[in-house]
């Protein structure tokens, strides 16, 4: 696209239950090629079903959503999904894992042996092949669920809260390696967190969502430099002045 | 962060670390020796409960008329007897072929049905009521309609042992397609794999623990079709055998195909499980520290 929209959402809603509960109303966001869009909201906002609408595995109820013009019906190739709970396969090593996505697009034995091999070794795995998910921890799970969505070379990475279930630190050491990794390999990508801090630091732009009805409040532009230093950007005063400007917008979204 | 011994927060990096190479081996080492000591612990407490009830039983058992009840010495004594004299095997043998005829059988056709009956909704609702009913009737009360259609013979005993284990090894497979986790359906979907796929590499691995669930039920009642084939048809096999010693009063000898058949159910039950824990090594989970 001439703008370089990669992804729109187009006055989408989603109800359910028989439209009883509104997940989001009339929502309208546009994704740029190469960007981090984060969407940061409370519980209940309807960001992870709007991320599921993105990747098709949802029909938003009305409106649209369009991957490179092409309306999004069921999950669109070059799109590669991260779950907040891992979503690997207790039946495979971590190997198998990684070469889901190959695997099932049939991708050759030879071809998806390197790749596996390779991103094994970029998300720090190397000698971890042959366990099971059981016998790793959460992050390096979580590890393996990244390594296996960049496997697939998609153009466009959507991240469901992909680190709300670990702890603190590793969350914190995984955020430096996603920064680093999107140095590499510039991709699209679309960020669910409910962290304020963590949409500061990894995004190009926030989207602010509030609740009732699940809606985008406000697209902020966040123009930390790249490449990024979490511990740099909390330090800068315009930081500090978002992250309050935002807290100010989901306040009265939080429902305690 | 360098505090080691805490899996979470092990970077890449400090794997490297030989400090906590060694830690772990240490580590290692421990959680093998508690696993060597409880293995111990377990087979010390089998031994011990075998003692005392074998030692219960050879008590009481002298006191009592050996026409109504016998004792461990002189079961074996009798079982050393039968064995050698090739008479055991002879007959357990006969019996042995129907239950993994009806077995095999039932497995093949219930994980067939149970996942064709799981996919087709449509099959589904029109079978669910007759299996359902089937599973309910006690199956015994079907072995005289066998043995009008199938005569007395082995065709007829498998037909017994297959009534016995089909309909558990159905439901468990219906049941374990049923309960995969919606989660990694998604996970299927979100990696667009074809129908194919999504049944190799995520329904048929989940349902796996159900279906050697419904196996081993299977064994249990087909050690009990078996047994009740050899009565209510043609006299042969361990049933026979039980059959003749009770009504010659020869208790001791009686108690040698009753104490194989529970023998038969330890060892089929364990074969299943060392077959088990080599397909589907994840199910195995040992315990995290």
């Amino acid at each position: 696209m001439a703008d370089g929209t990669k992804i729109v959402v187009d006055h989408a809603s989603k109800l359910f239950l028989e439209g009883t509960v509104v997940a989001f109303r009339n929502v309208e966001l546009n994704v740029r090629s190469n960007e981090v869009l984060c969407i940061v909201g409370p519980s209940g906002c309807g960001k992870t079903t709007l991320l599921r609408c993105i990747g098709g595995l949802l029909a938003p109820s009305s409106g649209q959503v369009l991957i490179d013009g092409h309306i999004v019906h069921s999950p669109r190739p070059g799109v590669a999904i991260v779950f907040q709970h891992f979503g690997l396969l207790p039946w495979k090593t971590v190997v198998d894992n990684v070469g889901f996505g190959l695997k099932v697009a049939g991708v050759p034995r030879q071809q998806l042996a390197e790749r596996v091999e390779h991103y094994i070794r970029l998300v720090g795995l190397a000698g971890f092949e042959n366990q099971y998910p059981y016998q790793l921890s959460g992050g390096m799970q979580q590890r393996v669920g990244l390594a296996r969505a960049l496997a697939t070379h998609p153009e466009i990475l959507l991240m469901d809260e992909p680190f709300a279930s670990v702890d603190a630190q590793t969350r914190e050491v995984l955020q430096e390696e996603l920064l680093r990794l999107h140095e590499r390999e510039r991709k699209t990508m679309v960020f669910i967190t409910h962290s304020i801090d963590e949409a500061l630091v990894l995004g190009d732009r926030v989207a602010v969502m509030a609740t009732r009805p699940g809606r985008v409040k406000e697209v902020l532009t966040v123009n930390f430099a790249r490449p990024r230093d979490p511990a740099a950007v909390r330090a800068e005063p315009r930081y500090t002045e978002m992250r309050n400007h935002i807290w100010e917008e989901l306040r009265p979204s939080v429902v305690v | 962060m360098s505090k080691v011994g805490n899996r979470s927060v092990i970077g890449p990096s400090l794997m490297l670390d030989s400090e906590l190479a060694a830690e772990q081996r240490v580590a290692r080492e421990r959680a093998r020796a508690v696993q060597r000591r409880w293995t111990t612990a377990q087979i010390a407490i089998r031994i011990m409960s075998l003692v005392v009830v074998l030692g219960a039983w050879e008590y009481v058992g002298r006191q009592i008329n050996p026409v109504l009840f016998t004792y461990p010495t002189a079961v074996a004594d009798a079982a050393v007897k039968m064995i050698a004299s090739g008479e055991l095997w002879k007959y357990l043998s006969q019996s042995l072929i129907v239950l993994f005829a009806g077995l095999s059988l039932a497995a093949v056709f219930g994980i067939a049905l149970g996942l064709v009956m799981a996919r087709f909704w449509a099959i589904d609702i029109a079978l669910d009521t007759y299996i359902t009913a089937l599973y309910s009737i006690p199956s015994v009360a079907l072995v005289p309609v066998l043995v009008l259609w199938f005569g007395f013979e082995t065709t007829a005993k498998t037909a017994v042992v297959f009534l016995f284990t089909f309909f558990p090894i159905v439901i468990n497979t219906y049941q374990g397609v049923k309960n995969v986790d919606q989660h990694l359906i998604e996970v299927g979907r979100a990696f667009r794999c074809n129908e194919r796929n999504l049944w190799m590499h995520i329904v048929l691995p989940a349902a796996v623990p159900f279906i050697v669930a419904g196996l081993r039920l299977a064994i249990g009642r087909g050690l009990i079709g078996m047994v009740l084939a050899d009565l209510y048809t043609a006299i042969t096999g361990i049933g026979y055998l039980i059959a003749r010693y009770a009504s010659i009063y020869r208790t001791d000898a009686m108690f040698v195909p009753v104490v194989t058949l529970g023998v038969l159910g330890i060892t089929l039950t364990g074969l299943l499980r060392f077959v088990e824990r080599r397909v589907a090594p994840w199910m195995h989970q040992p315990e995290q520290e």
